[in-house]
């Protein structure tokens, strides 16, 4: 009679098991497109398997309930995976939001039923859960919307911001310490839930669109951290090591970002990202700037061996990405080397970039990341940076009064010549002016990015036919 | 408390693992190792199913149930988003 429920339960610890040696070979096989999407089916796998081992747990009594749930949330999951892929990143930003709920949810149902005994250990970590759930739901929620522009984009600041917002946290954490030492007090419970979602939402208020990548990053390692909490409190090693998992990724990929937008690891912790930096109002002496049209562009590019794109969002923006396909397709028949520059915030989250050019079929060995494609430069013949700006100034390395000094650039300076598709001479998004435009070598393209590239494929269309 | 330490041990450990391999992704592939990983993350279906499953009050079924709804729909959205974006990933054919 004890027996199969002994046996049950083992079976179960055994597939949760190989549950997370799926996990862990579904995160090495994303190392190279090649093998990535047997990481995913890896992935799936090890779900299914979990999934359907926790169905057998013998706890369980009814399966009304979890049934509707699983399907319900399978329909709402359907049209999330189908988003465009400029809608990518409010997508992930959402899904941390999901994340983090069901996190958030769970903690607090299992407070209520332990309450009030509660041993010391595992109020802190349900604490933790929640504060770290609730706080990353309400953020992710206004991340996603800023990135789908219901919300400004534009950082709203206003005077004692960081006091207001570490004063919130620091009750939260004094009244999480209280009911460590009181679990029993239930009407305080709900205090650590509700002042961390305003929390997320004051956290994400005053960051700007550009710092987007670091923030969505920051907010996955939050997600992942608060489920592997969640682990510990139900002692579950498979979720503690998908939640370690997640975390982890999260956080290299926050260092990185931050990293790649110049600014400290601890500036990121602490979410005092965002402030917009005062543009250093340089001279206004007017430079020379020279422009060219799509037929001066079109045979430069035809004469050249070696050609490096430089996309930045602006490209997104304008939907210019299947012409510049085009583009490389023309000057690749044509015999000339085409090659892509990607800045690791070349778009509103990490690697995002790369997945709209793939999208546009341009193959992914001629996307470069900026430290393979940076030793190139000098021998690149032309530089055709489309809608990217800050991530191609010059200033960033040899002007230390400038706000973006010592952010890693794209060398683009140091092609021969650089050719910039640009709306006008408005400065970028920093609000920094780009001495890279006014280079001798430099031509500068005016226009519309889609319109202009398309120009310039149809001159190389043109000669191609006679 | 030794299984808490257990607890810790494994955690921390993960942690490197995690580490070590995220760090071999190419840059090329951060966007969808971001919505896999998003979509591993919706393990935590597991310990909404037994909330929900086990009826111990009512209160824990409701939040079960809607934790279960959130955590699906990630992993569903998650690895449906990670292998659309995976197919795209061509690599230049040899005509050389």
């Amino acid at each position: 009679m004890t027996i199969t429920p002994f046996i049950t339960d083992h079976a179960i610890e055994v597939i949760y098991l190989i549950s997370t040696a799926l996990f862990i070979l579904s995160l090495k096989w994303m190392s190279a497109p090649t093998t990535a999407r047997h990481g995913v089916w890896a992935g799936e796998l090890g779900m299914l398997l979990a999934i359907g081992g926790t169905l057998l747990h013998r706890g369980i009594v009814d399966y009304t309930w979890v049934a509707s749930a699983l399907v319900l949330g399978a329909i709402i999951g359907v049209p999330l995976g189908l988003v465009q892929m400029t809608a990518v990143p409010q997508r992930t930003a959402l899904s941390h939001a999901f994340g983090a709920l069901c996190v958030a949810l769970v903690g607090t149902a299992e407070y209520y039923l332990r309450a009030p005994a509660v041993p010391k250990f595992m109020m802190a970590v349900l604490a933790l859960e929640v504060i770290l759930g609730s706080l990353t739901f309400t953020g992710s929620l206004m991340a996603a919307g800023k990135l789908q522009e219901i919300l400004p984009q534009r950082p709203i600041t206003y005077k004692g911001q960081n006091v207001v917002n570490i004063s919130l946290l620091a009750i939260a954490i004094a009244v999480a310490a209280y009911l460590v030492i009181h679990p029993e007090s239930t009407m305080l419970f709900p205090v650590i839930i509700a002042i961390p979602l305003l929390f997320g939402v004051l956290m994400i208020v005053p960051i700007g669109g550009a710092d987007m990548p670091t923030v969505i990053s920051l907010l996955n390692s939050y997600a992942g951290l608060s489920a592997a909490a969640m682990g510990f409190v139900l002692d579950s090693k498979l979720l503690i090591i998908a939640g370690a998992l997640d975390g982890s990724s999260g956080l290299f990929l926050s260092v990185i970002m931050s990293k790649a937008m110049n600014r400290s690891f601890t500036n990121v912790l602490f979410g005092a990202f965002g402030q917009v930096q005062s543009a250093a109002a340089s001279g206004e002496e007017t430079r020379n700037v020279k422009s060219a049209t799509a037929e001066e562009a079109a045979a430069i590019l035809v004469a050249a061996n070696s050609v490096v794109i430089v996309p930045g969002y602006g490209m997104a923006v304008a939907q210019a990405q299947h012409k510049v396909r085009e583009l490389y397709d023309v000057l690749t028949r044509r015999g000339v080397d085409v090659k892509f520059a990607i800045h690791p915030v070349a778009g509103r989250m990490p690697g995002h970039m790369n997945v709209l050019l793939a999208e546009a079929d341009i193959p992914y060995d001629k996307l470069l990341d900026m430290d393979a494609i940076n030793s190139e430069f000098p021998q690149t013949d032309v530089a055709l940076v489309i809608g990217a700006n800050d991530v191609t100034n010059p200033a960033a390395r040899t002007d230390p009064s400038s706000p973006i000094y010592g952010m890693p650039i794209l060398d683009v300076d140091k092609a021969r010549t650089v050719m910039v598709i640009k709306r006008g001479m408005s400065p970028g998004f920093a609000g920094i002016d780009n001495p890279l435009y006014y280079l001798d070598k430099t031509l500068m393209l005016f226009g519309d990015a889609r319109a202009f590239v398309g120009d310039i494929v149809r001159q190389l269309a043109g000669e191609g036919h006679g | 408390m030794s299984d808490i330490i257990t607890s810790l041990y494994i955690f921390m450990l993960a942690g490197f693992v995690g580490f070590e391999v995220i760090r071999r992704v190419s840059p090329l592939l951060h966007t969808p190792l971001m919505s896999l990983t998003n979509a591993l993350d919706a393990i935590a279906v597991v310990g909404a199913i037994i909330l929900a499953g086990e009826h111990k009050s009512s209160l824990a079924t409701v939040l079960g149930t809607l934790a279960i709804v959130a955590s699906t729909s990630n992993l569903v959205g998650g690895f449906l988003i990670t292998d659309r974006m995976l197919k795209m990933f061509k690599a230049s054919k040899p005509k050389k």
